[in-house]
């Protein structure tokens, strides 16, 4: 395992963080053993790539939801930032203009949607960072608003299309797997490394661990802050563009409904600390699979989808309580 | 902070007091205006059908105040609404006196599995209350056959939430507003209230003081369950049916109208009348939105409807931010 110095610098620290990686790996393990054992035709590609597909957007979002747990905030806003961008991405490339200018409409329904996405997180930083909002709250906004506008964008209409170019996205495959799988796994590489090995990375844990402390030793609290949800809400913006790539439908009321949720979830199980001031970004990819594993092994067996969520909830609570022992608030 | 957050209610008055008295007057004045504007505003029908569905936020709401002053949060009401709801449906044919208390105590099993994840087991609210929220949603739909479950037409059920007195008073608001009142006289007359406010102020402080701070969190979150859960009974009730997928977000509206009711959340300080008002504000911004595109002068669809919501919050939260920094608090 390469986890060392994925928490914070320290060597108990690390230690521990790599323990309860450790922990959830051996857990992930033990479910792919299981599911050899008692789920038929567990063994093939095509099970890896329908799990891959479904796990990498609920991936994407919990990376983002990370960075921003570890600042100490939350952000309730993912899904319906979600919806947002793939509200507009079909409104660009459908437009007569992008049918026109099929190659700079293609460019233009990634870049837009993602740069909008963005927008919205500037906007949660920035009431988090200078008005001080609490974050749940600083969030609600667009949580409740967010859905609300890709809605009057599409009038509330499904929008459906066929555009092989952008629907790869969703459903192309390269050595096999699908396109998101890949990009979920290298966007955990990427912001894996920011966290190790960037300023913005020790600033941003510095930050979660104590945002005073952080403030008087020179960390730029409210560009981290303001960093960190951009890039939560432009993580949000292309796992959106990916479900409407992956169904070529765009259904405003519905991309990313409750994704706050999973993502959350995924974070939480992978290891980080509503507290603050812990990033374990590869423990996130690991805890949004066990989730999804879990999901898939109950399901494949014979038991009814809701009570997948009966469990996903003791999942959440064991891995909580298995954190550090300590008590919080 | 807690200092601040106790002086605070010194001016606590029936209303609330201080800061959280500008909400009733925003209140005050959206009905007056609503009044004057649209004819059927203040007509029998539409008073008694908006208070008979936001009985059901008020409840939700005051439960989650009391929560919220403790520092806390409670992600699952929603959830246990909607399990609320399917309860009592089931249980309707047993009639009121059954499937009523069976709901409540739905909620309140719910509330003390979240007291012991939280007091017990010492996981942060946040946590506690989405897996509870997560478990009680798996539970409804289980229960429900995944589908609606209609109510007994034939016995007293629906009499609770279709009846009202006087033709005007839904007898829901009325139950929420004795709800509101034990709330309200908890918070305000038993050391249990004073202690509420204090583990939010300082839980570490307040404990050390002696305080039963563990009885005051139990207290919150079971009394928010039992909200919760009435406001699922009321749902059966009113509209015909226990709904195992409605509620989804309705936590986070209520937590919308505790923060519009001035209640901060860090906890130590709130108000629970001015959570009602905030409440009925949200409510009333529906109502007055139906009524304008009625006059067809303007034309919103129910998708404005959100996100009109959503700049109201803004707006709130801006002024509130105005008005905490020259005082100083929090």
């Amino acid at each position: 395992m390469t986890a060392a110095g994925l928490s914070a610098p320290g060597a108990p620290r690390r230690r521990r963080a790599d323990r309860r990686l450790l922990g959830l790996a051996a857990a992930l393990a033990a479910l792919l053993v299981l599911n050899v054992a008692v789920t038929p035709n567990f063994l093939n590609l095509q099970t890896l790539a329908v799990n891959a597909s479904q796990v990498a957007t609920i991936a994407i979002v919990a990376l983002g939801m990370t960075l921003v747990i570890a600042s100490g905030g939350i952000d309730l806003s993912v899904g319906a930032v979600m919806a947002v961008a793939g509200a507009l991405a079909p409104l660009i490339f459908l437009s007569p203009w992008g049918v026109a200018n099929p190659g700079p409409g293609l460019a233009a329904s990634v870049a837009v949607p993602l740069l909008v996405a963005a927008a919205c997180g500037v906007f949660n930083g920035a009431l988090v960072a200078f008005l001080g909002v609490q974050p749940i709250i600083a969030t609600l906004i667009l949580f409740i608003s967010g859905r609300g506008i890709a809605q009057v964008l599409t009038n509330g209409n499904l929008q459906t299309f066929t555009n092989p170019d952008f629907t790869w996205l969703g459903t192309g495959r390269v050595l096999g797997l699908p396109v998101q799988g890949w990009i979920a796994l290298a966007l955990t590489l990427v912001i894996a490394l920011v966290v190790r090995r960037t300023i913005y990375g020790r600033q941003l844990l510095a930050m979660g661990g104590n945002a005073r402390a952080a403030a008087l030793a020179g960390v730029p609290v409210a560009r981290v802050t303001i960093a960190t949800y951009t890039l939560a809400a432009t993580l949000a913006g292309l796992a959106g563009l990916i479900v409407v790539a992956q169904n070529s439908a765009s259904d405003a009321a519905r991309i990313g409904q409750l994704m706050e949720l999973d993502a959350i979830a995924a974070a939480v199980v992978g290891g980080a600390a509503l507290t603050g001031g812990r990033a374990p970004v590869l423990g996130t990819l690991l805890g949004a699979v066990f989730i999804q594993l879990v999901g898939y092994t109950l399901i494949a067996n014979g038991v009814p989808d809701e009570a997948t969520l009966i469990v996903t909830a003791g999942i959440i609570v064991a891995a909580v309580r298995l954190q550090d022992g300590r008590r919080r608030g | 902070m807690t200092g601040g957050g106790l002086d605070l209610r010194r001016f606590a008055r029936p209303l609330g007091g201080g800061v959280h008295l500008t909400v009733w007057v925003v209140l005050a004045l959206l009905v007056l205006f609503g009044t004057l504007r649209y004819e059927n505003f203040a007509s029998a029908y539409n008073v008694s059908s908006f208070l008979g569905y936001n009985a059901m936020f008020v409840l939700i709401s005051v439960g989650m105040c009391l929560v919220i002053m403790t520092g806390g949060i409670d992600l699952s009401v929603g959830s246990v609404v909607a399990l609320g709801s399917v309860v009592a449906a089931l249980l309707s044919p047993q009639g009121l006196a059954v499937a009523l208390p069976a709901g409540v105590a739905t909620g309140l099993a719910v509330g003390a599995v979240n007291a012991a994840l939280i007091v017990g087991l010492g996981l942060p609210p946040f946590m506690a209350t989405l897996a509870a929220m997560l478990a009680a949603k798996g539970l409804a739909l289980i229960l429900a056959d995944s589908g609606t479950v209609p109510v007994d037409w034939a016995s007293d059920f629906t009499g609770l939430g279709m009846n009202t007195v006087a033709g005007l008073l839904p007898w829901t608001i009325l139950i929420a507003a004795a709800v509101v009142l034990v709330a309200w006289a908890v918070l305000e007359r038993t050391s249990m209230g004073r202690t509420i406010l204090a583990v939010g102020g300082n839980a570490e402080a307040a404990h050390l003081m002696g305080l039963k701070t563990a009885r005051a969190l139990v207290f919150v979150y079971v009394f928010s369950g039992a909200c919760a859960g009435l406001a699922g009974v009321f749902l059966a009730s009113g509209y015909g049916a226990g709904q195992p997928l409605e509620g989804a977000g309705w936590e986070l509206a209520a937590i919308a109208a505790v923060v519009v009711g001035g209640t901060l959340l860090t906890g130590g300080m709130g108000s629970v009348p001015a959570t009602v008002a905030g409440a009925l504000l949200f409510g009333l911004v529906f109502n007055l939105l139906n009524f304008e595109n009625g006059r067809g002068t303007i034309s919103l669809s129910a998708n404005w409807q959100s996100v009109i919501r959503g700049a109201f919050l803004l707006v709130v939260i801006l002024l509130q931010v105005r008005l905490a920094r020259p005082g100083g608090r929090a």
